[in-house]
This record gives structure tokens, sequence and C-alpha cells, in this order.
């Protein structure tokens, strides 16, 4: 597996090995966790993650600031 | 292992089940028409007579001549046979190969392996950008470009008259894919293609009937060896039988078909609608309005694509869906990935020319429940 270093200050969920929609279901669960205006990233390494996520946001109204596969950040909005 | 049955059958993108007339017309011409229409005898002249029967028929229905008409294997191998034969007969200019995003793979890989390939992008709805394709088609050492009709997953229609606009002011030769069209919109007003492709599978003809037309004008030059067949566009005898098939199936869409397109687009209408009025959490694809009549897709967050396809399949609907794993691929569909839809959870519907009312209605009933039992599993309802 690829090893990504992460110097992300705040939550981050390591989904990489997990099939879609399984990183974006731990997204949804755990997004609760950071407040409003701050940042989770999630590490994930399935083809779906990236097209999913921004998809994910749209739909939920957050904002994907980075997506960079594996590595991907989302600033919770509400 | 017991297999359940689908006894509703949504998946007329993979292929619309045979037209009657056309199993009908297939049989009579197995019995006159099964000789060699290059031979001189009776067997021989009754095939030569239904294959041109069959190109007139195809030819009035996209404003070409006759002559002009080429039956191939499947609607891939038209795609590639436009795509590599004009970049062949363009190489002289360049190798620039110009699509847009969500072509059909068939056209995407046939562009990779015969130049140098170029997508245009294309919006939320899937329509491509009509200054950028202006650009990148305009640009010099372009050797052909390639745009669908319609696209086969989300059933969006290009702006294919101003593309073919674009690319005749660039002197671009222009290769319009009309498959998931063919039959449902009309394209008997000749618009500026070069090569037009097309498949009798899915109008309810033969699967094995490819359909491409390509201009006299058009410099294209077969990239596969050759022989007398087809003059010399398409080696080997034609199936003439499963081609005459193909072209009754065409003809009855012609003839009869725009009432039962105008039901199908309703019935797209009031799914549009109803899907996410009942299940929450849905991405619904595509143009709701500029579209082809049958298709529809949509995406529900949470849940995994090959999971909802099965549970429908048990519930006794068929349908297809564009997720990674139900699609036999690693990959979810290039087409949902390129815009921007949700990609897991994907469930795509292609209603039939027998597709009722109440079959519509039963699916808007079982699909929140599946839904919602598939979302509680991964704690997500």
């Amino acid at each position: 597996m690829n090893e990504v270093a992460s110097s992300f200050e705040g939550l981050s969920l390591d989904c990489r090995g997990m099939k879609c929609p399984r990183p974006i279901i731990e997204v949804a669960r755990r997004i609760g966790e950071v407040s409003v205006g701050s940042q989770l990233e999630l590490l994930a390494d399935d083809p779906a993650a990236g097209p999913d996520l921004a998809a994910w946001c749209r739909m939920r109204g957050q904002t994907l600031v980075a997506s960079n596969a594996p590595r991907f950040i989302v600033r919770r909005e509400s | 292992m017991a297999h359940p049955v689908s006894e509703v059958f949504l998946d007329s993108s993979s292929g619309e089940p045979m037209v009657q007339e056309a199993r009908q017309a297939w049989l009579q011409a197995e019995q006159a028409g099964w000789g060699d229409p290059m031979r001189l005898h009776r067997p021989g002249r009754l095939a030569a007579q239904a294959l041109d029967q069959a190109r007139e028929v195809v030819a009035a229905a996209v404003g070409a001549r006759p002559d002009e008409v080429i039956f191939t294997a499947s609607g891939v191998h038209a795609n590639h046979a436009a795509v590599a034969g004009l970049a062949l007969g363009r190489r002289r200019v360049g190798y620039r190969i110009v699509t847009t995003a969500i072509d059909h793979s068939s056209v995407l890989t046939a562009a990779a392996a015969a130049g140098t390939h170029e997508a245009v992008q294309v919006d939320h709805e899937g329509h491509v950008d009509l200054d950028r394709w202006a650009r990148t088609v305009e640009t010099a050492g372009t050797a052909l470009a390639c745009i669908q009709v319609a696209n086969h997953e989300v059933g969006t229609l290009q702006p294919y008259a101003e593309v073919a606009e674009i690319c005749q002011h660039a002197e671009v030769p222009l290769v319009l894919d009309a498959t998931a069209a063919l039959g449902r919109i009309d394209l008997s007003e000749p618009t500026g293609w070069s090569a037009l492709t097309g498949w009798a599978g899915a109008f309810g003809g033969p699967a094995t009937v490819g359909i491409l037309v390509i201009k006299k004008n058009a410099r294209w030059r077969a990239p596969y060896l050759t022989d007398d067949y087809q003059g010399g566009r398409w080696p080997g005898v034609p199936d003439v039988p499963a081609i005459y098939a193909g072209a009754v199936a065409l003809d009855c869409w012609l003839r009869s078909g725009r009432k039962v397109g105008e039901r199908q687009h309703d019935l797209v209408d009031q799914l549009r609608t109803e899907i996410v009025q009942r299940v929450p959490d849905v991405d619904v694809a595509g143009d709701p309005v500029r579209r082809v009549p049958h298709l529809l897709t949509f995406s529900a967050l949470y849940v995994d694509g090959e999971t909802l396809t099965l549970e429908l399949d048990k519930a006794g609907f068929a349908v297809a869906s564009g997720s990674a794993c139900s699609a036999s691929s690693e990959h979810p569909s290039h087409v949902l990935a390129a815009m921007g839809a949700l990609t897991h959870g994907n469930v795509r519907i292609g209603l039939t020319w027998a597709t009722t009312a109440a079959e519509i209605d039963q699916f808007l009933a079982i699909l929140p429940p599946i839904v919602a039992e598939i979302r509680a599993t991964v704690g997500t309802s």
C-alpha cells in the first residue's frame, strides 16, 4: 500500500484499500466530528473516490478543498 | 442454485429486445435471402435485393445515399472503422483526434490507438462546451473529430448540428455516433458529418449488425484488409438475413416509434420527478429535457451499485449500472466521472418498446424500501 506522509492536523480518515461507497460512508459518518469551517482529510485509493467525494460534497453542501488522489480534503460548511 | 428471473426488462441501453416484425423478417430472409449477394443465381439475387432494401432504409433514416451504407459486425466495429479509417485517410493533415470525454469506450479506444486523442470536457449534464470544442478542432493537425448524437448512459443530446457546423468550417471530418439515437431522434435532415455509426441491437434488431455510413466525399481508407464485398469497405460475405431484420426493426421505429418515444419520454419524466421525492440523497444525471426518450441514470448515495442491481433483479427488474464492479471493471463509468455525477449506487434504466406505465409505478414502489434496506445494513439510513 502507498504510504502517504500526512502532516494533516485535524481528523484524518485512512480508507485506503476500501471500495466505494465505503470511504464516502466514512466521511459522512465522521464529518460531524469536525466543527463547521474546519477540514477533514480522507485517504482513499479506490478509483471512484475522487468523483464520488466531489459528488458527495455537491449533494451535501460541503466543499472539496483538495482532490489529489489518494489524498482529499473536505471543509465542513454546515 | 436458483436464479431469480427478472420479469421487467429495463436495460435497453445494453440492447433492445428484438422487435417482433424483425424476428419474422429474419426467419423469412433466412429462407429466401440466404445466398451470397455477389452470385448471379436466384438465391444470390434475392439476397442482393434484401441487402439493397436494407441500405435504402438506413440511407433514408440518416439522409444519405444507399451506396454510402455499410453493415459491420457490431456498433463497436463501426466506431473503430469510422475513426481509424478517417485517421488513415487524413494522415497527411495530422494525428489529433478530438472527442468528448463521455463518448463510448469504443470511440475513446479507437481515438487513442489511431492518433493523439484529445477529449473535450462536458458540463454537469453532459453537454460539450462548444467554445472549447471549436478551439480544439480548429487547432492545426486535427485529423478528425467524433461526437455522439446522444449519450448512451445518461441520454443527453449533444448540440451535434452546431458541432458539425464547426467541423465543416474547420474542414475537419466528423464521425457522428448515432448508436443511442438512431430510430429515436430524427436524423433524416443531413448535417455535415463524414461518417455516421449505429447498431441494430440498440433498436431491436440483431446484435450482430453494425451500421457504418461513409459519405462519398469523405477521405476514408479501410484500416484493415478488404475484399470485393460492400464496395471494399467491410470484408466478408454479409449476413443478409440479420441485416435485413435490422433494417425492418429500424423501419418499425421510423414508422411507429414516435408514439412509443413520447410515452417513454413521459415515463422517464415521471421517474426523474418521483425518484428524488421517494428516495433521499439521489443524484439524477443528464439533461432532463434535451435527451433521448428512453434512458435514465441515477445514483443513490452510500449504496453499492452491485448490491442494488442484484436486489432489483431479485425484485423482478433488470437494470444496468455504471458503478465499478457491477460494470465488470475496477473503474466506475467514465461518463459519470467526467460529468461529476455520483458513480456508486448507480442504476441505468433503458425503457423498451413495451414498457408500460404500470411497470414504472411498480418500480417506483419497490425502489425506496430496497435502497433503505441497503443503507440500513451499512448504518447510514
